[in-house]
């Protein structure tokens, strides 16, 4: 079975600066929600927006293919690979209040991807939004679709959010730590909501996130990323029992875990870090000559 | 809440207004000169100088001239020219369209300019052209209307003499029209040929007010349109398969538009100040260029209505800018 | 990100000196013009009327940039107009600067009653045209530097107190100055010794602004014929002069107009410049 998303040595650098990503690897397949996990720095935001094509304008890609839907994005002219992301894939962002433009309604801010992109009738595009609003339980959503974003809740603006995400249909989302913005109470019900909507839509998930409880909550698979290299790739069943590499490890036993608030919190050792950094230098040397 | 604010603000325009009037006043009463006896041809009598004196209520102390002079205004009597022994109101009112047009088509041409080099400035951000656009801004907006005005009237007046550089419309065209609003009335009576000579009088004028304010509108806009382009609605829109232009303008601008909206009406109420002289410049029948002619020829009656009449244009302006920023933010809509 | 960072500092370098060298030049030949002006400023001579630049055909040696109708030269009377623009510059703009800066600081630190008045009086002063009420000032004090130079005061103290009140009134908010008062300061002493250097360049940057802004008004006042007397030189009367023979003889007009164009854009970079040198932030 191929995969529905398959990055290939993906290598990224600031330009005239240090590498980003270090000839990443990863799939998800159709359905699939694979966590993406790292400490902040550690490249994984960075393979959403290489995958959603929103990278910033001082990183460059060096090499590597990603195939999104049996297309090479990285081959495609601009305009082509804006399209065919818009059509297939969405973002569920971090920071819902900042996501939404504060001087457009919501409604067309849902269904604009829709009439424009898509080409769909906005009569339809309508009834589509309404029909997604009420699936993210917002209460009366057809007062919301007139509303403006300050006159909603953070909670309800992340809802929002989703509902527009999962407007389209689209076969994947990426969604960058969609709850670290948002109080303690409202992430479980917003994760349970991402959940739900993801086994509802059959969408392929890729989770990014620094946290390893919320991974083990919602995705099936996981890829841990440290330096911009993944480190380890496995089955999140598996990953819990016995991580394979050290910092990963060392990483799940810095993860608090709610049944024994007494066991994690331990920082990574300075010896793991010593040697995931020799590592990675390692592959750096190899890298530059070959 | 909007009528309260609506309210406060009309007051503090009438305290404004009421300044002006008496700091004009007060100016103007120190004037040695006694302009009644400039009227007066030689030979004169002390009795007829005194008559008029009377007449004009030059004759009163100053706080009782002031009286007079508000009673007049508050029934719309700003009283009577001395030069041309005409009511002020008239010759200010078939004054005043000529220079509005002037302003508002100079404010166009500002806008349309400025939102022009903002966009171009945000598409090719990074590029040698973003960099031209920026040192042609700084530039632009440190040198005063009057210097542009010199510098249109040499270029394309001179130069490549394309534009008039002189007057508001070929005289022979003048009874054409039935109101003072020339331009407005050309457009509406699709008299395309009227129209034309009118705009090849007034676009240098007019461009020479807008070319700072369009280079101030041109920073202050592109400088908030590309702080917006980093936010994360943006970069939203941006995976919803939109492009550079489409993301620009309909994502980024209306949000970047507001700060640029409350500067455009200040420099707006400059843009109008700065009419006086390039009217004068440009020969141009508008009431800056009567102003001056009045001062000079010290008809106090007509500078008092003039100056009023500025005055209350500028806080007019800044009334609309207010309102219309109110409306243009959802946020203080409903609050 | 370094070499471009390096380029924006030596355009900036470059624009410091291009800006201040055309003033320095400007002031010597203004201090000078007695001695190297080739020609009497004042001397009128009917035979060489409207003679062209050098390069011209017609042109006469010694006359530079030409004569105007009544065969004065224009380098000279450039020269000495330049006297003009710079006291004015600079007398004018500095006392409109002490002026405006001291009102602002009083009003945006005191506030209370003193700020009522003060805002109030920049709301009247806003609401006039600027260049009318400095003809209408002139028409009452008579002409002459010494009315000039009022009446930029009179009009211009504005500028500077708006922007001295705003800062004035962001720096009293920060916490140096709370503690400053409750480690007991006189409000006299906190404004100038807290307060005052925080704003100071901002005011320095305004301050060349206002240095062209009053040789602009200056011109203006000259071109509708109230600054000083109408036989002194000054560019303003000088361009009014060209206005009016522009088809004749253009370089009336060309010249002063580029002496007072690149003089007015000198003052602002010059003014922009210095603020980003001295601005902590960016240096």
């Amino acid at each position: 079975m191929s995969a529905f998303l398959s990055i290939r040595n993906l290598s990224a650098v600031l330009k005239g600066g240090p590498p980003l990503l270090r000839s990443v690897s990863l799939d998800v397949a159709a359905g699939e929600v694979r966590g993406l996990v790292g400490e902040s720095g550690a490249g994984k935001s960075m393979i959403g927006k290489a995958v959603l094509g929103i990278l910033p304008r001082a990183v460059e890609v060096v090499e590597g293919e990603i195939w999104l839907d049996g297309v090479d994005l990285l081959r495609l002219k601009p305009t082509e690979r804006r399209r065919r992301i818009g059509a297939t894939a969405a973002l569920i962002p971090q920071d819902p209040m900042t996501a939404l433009n504060p001087s457009r309604r919501i409604g067309p801010q849902i269904t604009d991807r829709l009439v424009d992109i898509l080409g769909w009738r906005r009569a339809a595009a309508d009834a589509r939004a309404l029909e997604l609003l009420e699936q993210v339980h917002i209460p009366d959503p057809a007062r919301v679709m007139r509303a403006y974003p300050h006159e909603l809740s953070g909670g309800m603006r992340q809802r929002v959010l989703i509902a527009s995400a999962f407007a389209a249909e689209p076969k994947l989302i990426v969604a960058d730590e969609p709850t670290t913005a948002l109080d303690v109470t409202v992430q479980k019900q917003i994760l349970r909501l991402i959940a739900q909507m993801q086994a509802r839509h059959g969408t392929a998930l890729l989770f990014v996130t620094h946290d390893l409880g919320v991974v083990s909550k919602i995705c099936g698979t996981l890829s841990v990323l440290y330096a911009g290299k993944v480190v380890e790739d496995a089955d999140v069943r598996d990953f819990f029992a016995a991580p394979a590499h050290p910092y990963s490890a060392a990483l799940l036993a810095a993860t608090p875990r709610y049944t024994d608030p007494k066991a994690g919190l331990n920082p990574v050792p300075a010896s793991v870090i010593k040697a995931v950094d020799a590592e990675i230098s390692a592959f750096d040397r190899g890298w530059r000559n070959g | 809440m909007l009528a309260r604010r609506i309210l406060t603000r009309l007051l503090t325009t009438l305290v404004t207004l009421l300044g002006v009037s008496i700091v004009v006043f007060v100016v103007i009463r120190v004037v040695p000169g006694n302009p009644i006896a400039m009227m007066l041809p030689p030979g004169a009598t002390q009795a007829d100088i005194d008559r008029l004196n009377a007449l004009y209520g030059f004759d009163r102390s100053i706080l009782a001239q002031y009286f007079i002079w508000l009673g007049g205004v508050v029934q719309g009597d700003f009283g009577t020219s001395i030069q041309t022994r005409q009511p002020v109101l008239d010759l200010v009112l078939r004054r005043l369209p000529a220079t509005l047009e002037l302003a508002i088509m100079a404010l166009v041409i500002a806008v349309a300019l400025g939102g022009f080099l903002a966009l171009t400035g945000t598409r090719l951000r990074g590029t040698a052209t973003e960099g031209a656009i920026d040192v042609g801004n700084g530039m632009a907006l440190s040198i005063p209307d009057f210097l542009w005005g010199l510098v249109l009237i040499l270029l394309f007046g001179v130069l490549w003499p394309v534009f008039d550089i002189s007057g508001r419309v070929s005289p022979s065209l003048v009874p054409e029209f039935y109101t003072r609003f020339f331009l407005f009335e050309s457009v509406l009576r699709l008299r395309f040929d009227l129209w034309l000579d009118l705009v090849r009088h007034m676009l240098m004028p007019a461009l020479a007010l807008a070319i700072p304010l369009a280079a101030i509108i041109g920073q202050l806009l592109k400088q908030s349109l590309k702080e917006t382009m980093h936010l994360d609605y943006v970069t939203l829109a941006r995976t919803k398969g939109y492009g550079e232009n489409h993301v620009i303008v309909r994502e980024a601008l209306r949000n970047a538009v507001l700060p640029t909206l409350t500067l455009i009406g200040v420099q707006f109420t400059f843009l109008i100040g700065g009419t006086v002289i390039i009217e004068r410049l440009f020969s141009y029948e508008g009431l800056g260029n009567m102003a001056i002619d009045a001062v000079i020829n010290r008809d106090l009656p007509l500078i008092q209505g003039i100056v009023i009449v500025f005055a209350l244009l500028f806080t007019v302006i800044n009334l609309i800018v207010d309102l219309l920023y109110t409306v243009l933010n959802p946020r203080l809509r409903n609050a | 990100m370094l070499d471009a960072r390096d380029m924006v500092k030596r355009r900036l370098g470059l624009r410091l000196w291009l800006s201040g060298g055309w003033l320095v030049l400007l002031l010597l030949a203004a201090l000078m013009a007695p001695w190297i002006a080739p020609h009497d400023p004042l001397e009128q001579d009917l035979f060489t009327s409207r003679l062209p630049p050098f390069w011209m055909a017609g042109a006469e040696p010694g006359y530079w940039l030409g004569t105007d109708s009544l065969g004065r030269d224009v380098l000279t009377r450039i020269m000495y107009g330049a006297r003009v623009a710079l006291i004015v510059a600079l007398v004018a703009g500095t006392a409109t600067m002490l002026i405006g800066a001291a009102l602002g600081l009083i009003a945006g630190y005191y506030r209370g009653w003193p700020d009522m008045v003060i805002s109030r009086l920049i709301d009247i002063w806003m609401a006039f045209p600027p260049v009318l009420f400095a003809i209408l000032l002139i028409a009452v004090l008579g002409t002459g530097l010494t009315s000039v130079i009022i009446a930029i005061i009179v009009i211009d103290w504005t500028r500077f107190a708006r922007v001295v009140r705003a800062e004035a009134m962001a720096q009293g908010a920060m916490d140096y100055v709370a503690s400053a008062q409750v480690a007991g300061q006189r409000r006299l002493g906190i404004m100038l010794r807290e307060i005052l250097p925080n704003v100071l360049p901002t005011i320095v940057a305004l301050l060349t602004l206002e240095m062209g802004i009053a040789v602009i008004v200056e011109a203006i006042l000259s071109f509708v014929n109230l600054s000083i007397s109408t036989d002194d030189p000054t560019w303003g009367g000088m361009i009014a002069e060209g206005r009016t023979s522009i088809h004749q003889a253009w370089w009336v007009l060309v010249f002063p107009l580029a002496a007072l164009f690149l003089t007015v854009l000198s003052f602002s970079q010059l003014g922009e410049g210095l603020k980003d040198r001295f601005d902590p932030v960016l240096r």
